[in-house]
Order: C-alpha cells, then structure tokens, then sequence
C-alpha cells in the first residue's frame, strides 16, 4: 500500500514536476549561463564574458537613473495605494446592499487588464480625446508623467487592496472594538490604537505585493510613456527589455541585469519579512 | 443621530464610486461618439470599431488568438493543478514537499528573469512563435496559485467521502473524477477564471515571446494599432479596442464575482 501510494502521487505530481522542470527550474539555469556568457539575440552563444555582462550593464548610462526612478514610484505608489485602499476598506466595511456597490465599483477595475487599463488611461491623458479641459499635460514633463502613472495603477489597484485590508479588518474581533468603547476611547484612538495594530499583519502581506509589483513595473510604462520623456520614467524591467530585444539585442547583459534584479528583490523580501514580522512583537 | 452623522460619509463613499467607474463608462462613450480624426468623425456609431475590425489582420483574428491563448492557458493550468493539488493533497510520496515548495517559488522570481531563457528555451524546443508554447509559459506563472489553491480545495473535503470512495473499490482515479472533484467546484472555478484573466490580459509575455503579427494576442495588437499612419494616433479606434479587451473581463468579474473574491481572500489568509 505503501509504495503504491507513493508511485501513485508521483504520477500525479508528473503534470506539475515537468511543468516546473521544464518552464522553471531550466530557464533559471539558462539564464545563469547566459549571465556569463556573450549572448546575442540572434547570434546565440559566443562564448564567456563574465564579468563583463555585470559590469556593461552597471555602466550603462541608463541604470542608475533607472534604478532611482523605479524605488521613487515604488515609494510613491506603495504609500498612496495602501493609504486609500484602507480608506476604502474602512469605508465599505460594514456590509450593507449599498456598501455591495461601493466594492463592486471599487473592485471593477481590477478585473482590467493592466495593459489594458494603461491603453484607456492613454486616450484618457491625450490631448485630443481627453474629456479633461484644455492644456493640461499629462505626459509631457516627468513630474506629470510619474503621477499620471501613479493615478492609473491607483485606480486599477485599489479594489484590489481593499479587499486584502477587509479580510484583515473583519477577522478584528467585535469585542476588541466593544472593550476601547467602553474604556471611552474616540474613534481615532481606537483606530490608532486598535484596528491598526491588529492589521499589521494584513499590511504588512500587502506592502509585500505592492513594492514587489512595482519594483518589477513595465506595461504601464512601455504603453503610457514608452520611458519618456527624455527616458525619465525608464524602470528597471524596461531597461532589461529593451537591452534584450530593442537595439541593443544583448541577451547575456540582460540577464545579467535580470539576475541582479533577482538578487535585489530576494534581498528584499527577507529584509521586508524580517521587519514587519519583527514589529508584531 | 447617526444616520445624520453618516451622510458625509455616504457622499464621500458616493463620489469615489463615480471616480472608480468613470474611465470605463469614458471609454465606452468615446469609443462610438464623434471625434475628429477618427472614422467617426461625425454622429455617434460603430466607426472606430470598423476601423479596428480592420486593422492588419483584423480583429477577429486577434479576438481568435487570444481566445485561443487563453482557453489553452485555462486547460493546461487545470490540468496540472487539478493532478498536481490531489497528489499533494493526498498522497505521501518522496519529494512531495520539495516539489510544492518550488512551485511555489515561481512566485518569488520576476517575470523578466524567466522571460529571457524562455525566448531561448522555446525557440530551441521549436515553440517560438507558438501560441501552444505562449500558453504553455502563462500556465506555469499561474502554477503557484493555482496548486495552492486545489491543495486547500481538495484538502477541505471530508476524509470520510474520500475513503467512502475507495471502500466502494473506486481507484484514486475514480475517487478524484467522481468524489473530490464535484466537492472542490467552486476552487475548480476560481482557478479558471484567474488563468484565463490573467492569459487574456498578459503583456510583457507575448511581447517577448510573439514576433509573428498574425499571431498576436489582441492586447498587443491595440498596443500596436495606436502608431500606424505616420505616428498619428487613432484614439477611437484605441478606445474601442479597449472596449472589446475589457467586455470579456468585466462581464465575468461580474457572473463570477464570488469566485473572484475568494480567489484573493485565500491568498490573503495564506500571508
């Protein structure tokens, strides 16, 4: 029984083993290789260029500028998202027909596509179909185009983490919000003191996917800016791209660009585990 | 009294739905009103959806690929995930723990990291420009979720129901196609509904991976649509392309709402 049972999970497990092998394990391989390798997009393999691949894609006149502007919208956006999306989650917490609504307003856009999202924000910021009034550039300086950005993954992605923050705030026990009332603690001091304590958990698993997320940004930017103006919204992962497929044609840089990237992110989510695990206590 | 004091709160909450709902509501006016420079430049109608019916190839085309993209993505995901949750669901077997643990890795490793050996690796197993081999790279990005999720679905039915099934000299086949599967429907649903959202929606995949126009899913080919007579853009045309991306999703999110939310409620639970 044992061993049949055994050999019977394997097959099972075979579908999900090769999928991983085969769309996971090797391509994490390859790109290691090619990491060091001097790898054209068409030419292929020509042989080791380590560590030259890490050091070009470090001097690329590009990278710095990318990096900063990547961390400055994931700031940005991060705080912003996660602010109204908790506002919202306060605001529809009660459920009520007319609080069903609310959500599923809220919610709608999250059913979007991103590049989808990105292609109406696009008509929506142009100055031919816009329905906003007159010269107002959404695009056209840096500044503008980082929040023009940041406004269209707002709407996209609030709903979204409202509903992560709701799950939080209806596992609060009602006796907890029953015992600061009755101790005469205001709604402000219960929020403080209550409610946001207890939700750090949910927070926290939410400031994990939001700085993840934007960490990795590419089709908001590739659709609505393509990086302008004047490369000043080029993100990391556009930088990748389009040292792989767009004139450069390096795919060894790239990789080595990707493969630092990966570094960079695990680093961070043990440092961001570590963290806001460390305040539960 | 405290109705009274809600009413800011109502107006607040009122006028934040306007503003959530308004871009869609925007697009989907624009998109058959009269704009200049548009085949609808006068009157309201269909002119910008002619415009895209006949874009290159035609948007049917495009409608066809994504379709196509998107049910395989829908039954490569199940498949898999459906096998893959029931043995780690049920069975002891060695590596069981490992193999969970590294699909659920694929979570943890950006999309670009993947994306470049995966131009490489597809091309060198003759799967480049395949819209099975598209397929088959979204359902991986989908497997983490995916396991996870028919893990607890297959994980929640009674264990009674399950051994009722092997005592009637159902074999494991059987027991998974007759017992657990009609008892894990609602995770059975969740699941497709985020692969095919995720596969109809996808963007830097299909950029990376589809060179072929012919080929294209539809949202590249809106991508694409907005830079073609000398670098004037078609707004109509774009607006009603994003019409026709958003209609599949919002009319699902809408039938299917329930299973939508449960979907991010077990990944919220999960953290």
């Amino acid at each position: 029984m044992g061993k049949a049972k055994a050999y019977a999970g394997w097959a099972y497990a075979t579908p999900t083993a090769l999928f991983v092998i085969v769309f996971f394990v090797l391509p994490i391989l390859l790109v290691g290789r090619m990491s060091v390798s001097d790898w054209g997009l068409f030419a292929g393999n020509r042989g080791w260029n380590a560590p030259e691949n890490f050091t070009d894609a470090l001097d690329n006149r590009l990278f710095w500028p990318a990096v900063w502007f990547t961390v400055k919208y994931t700031v940005v956006t991060t705080v912003i998202l996660l602010g109204l999306a908790l506002g919202l989650a306060l605001l529809v917490q009660e459920s009520s027909r007319w609080t069903g609504f609310l959500r599923t307003s809220f919610l709608v856009p999250s059913a979007l596509g991103l590049a989808s999202a990105s292609l109406l924000f696009y008509a929506l910021y142009s100055p031919q179909a816009s329905p906003f009034p007159g010269q107002i550039s959404f695009l056209g300086t840096p500044w503008s185009a980082l929040w023009s950005t940041v406004a269209l993954i707002v709407w996209r992605f609030a709903g979204f983490y409202m509903l992560l923050l709701l799950v939080g705030l209806n596992s609060i026990p009602g006796d907890v919000y029953e015992a600061a009332r009755l101790d005469g603690a205001s709604r402000w001091q219960t929020f403080r003191h209550v409610t946001l304590p207890l939700l750090r958990p949910s927070l926290a698993l939410c400031t994990i996917l939001c700085v993840t997320g934007s960490l990795l940004a590419f089709d908001q930017f590739y659709i609505l800016t393509k990086g302008g103006p004047d490369n000043s919204t080029v993100t990391i992962v556009q930088l990748v791209y389009n040292v792989a497929f767009q004139g450069q044609n390096n795919l060894g840089r790239a990789a080595a660009l990707s493969i630092l990237i990966l570094v960079a992110l695990l680093v961070l989510n043990v440092l961001q585990f570590r963290g806001l695990r460390g305040k539960e206590r | 009294m405290k109705n009274l004091l809600r009413t800011p709160q109502h107006v607040l909450a009122g006028g934040l739905a306007v503003v959530f709902l308004f871009p869609l509501a925007w697009a989907t006016l624009a998109s058959v009103s009269p704009q200049a420079g548009t085949q609808q430049s006068d009157g309201w109608g269909f002119g910008n959806y002619a415009t895209l019916a006949n874009y290159q190839a035609g948007v049917w085309q495009y409608i066809l690929n994504s379709t196509a993209i998107s049910l395989l993505t829908v039954a490569f995901t199940l498949f898999a995930s459906v096998t893959g949750g029931y043995a780690f669901a049920t069975f002891r077997f060695p590596g069981r723990d490992v193999l969970f643990l590294v699909t659920l890795a694929i979570l943890m490793v950006p999309y670009a990291t993947l994306l470049i050996p995966l131009y490489v690796l597809l091309n060198q197993l003759g799967l480049q420009n395949s819209l099975v081999g598209l397929a088959l790279v979204l359902s991986m990005f989908q497997l983490p979720f995916a396991t996870f999720m028919m893990r607890i679905s297959f994980e929640a039915v009674p264990g009674e129901l399950r051994e009722a099934a092997l005592i009637d000299g159902c074999g494991s086949l059987r027991a998974l196609l007759r017992v657990l599967l009609p008892a894990a429907k609602p995770g059975l649903i969740t699941v497709g509904l985020f692969a095919f959202l995720a596969a109809w929606n996808d963007f830097i995949t299909p950029l990376v991976l589809i060179s072929d126009s012919d080929k294209m899913p539809l949202p590249l080919a809106v991508a694409n649509l907005r830079g073609q007579v000398m670098g004037i853009v078609d707004y109509g045309a774009t607006e009603a392309g994003v019409v026709v991306l958003a209609l599949p999703c919002v009319v699902l999110f809408l039938a299917l709402q329930r299973h939508y939310v449960r979907g991010f409620m077990s990944g919220a639970l999960k953290g």
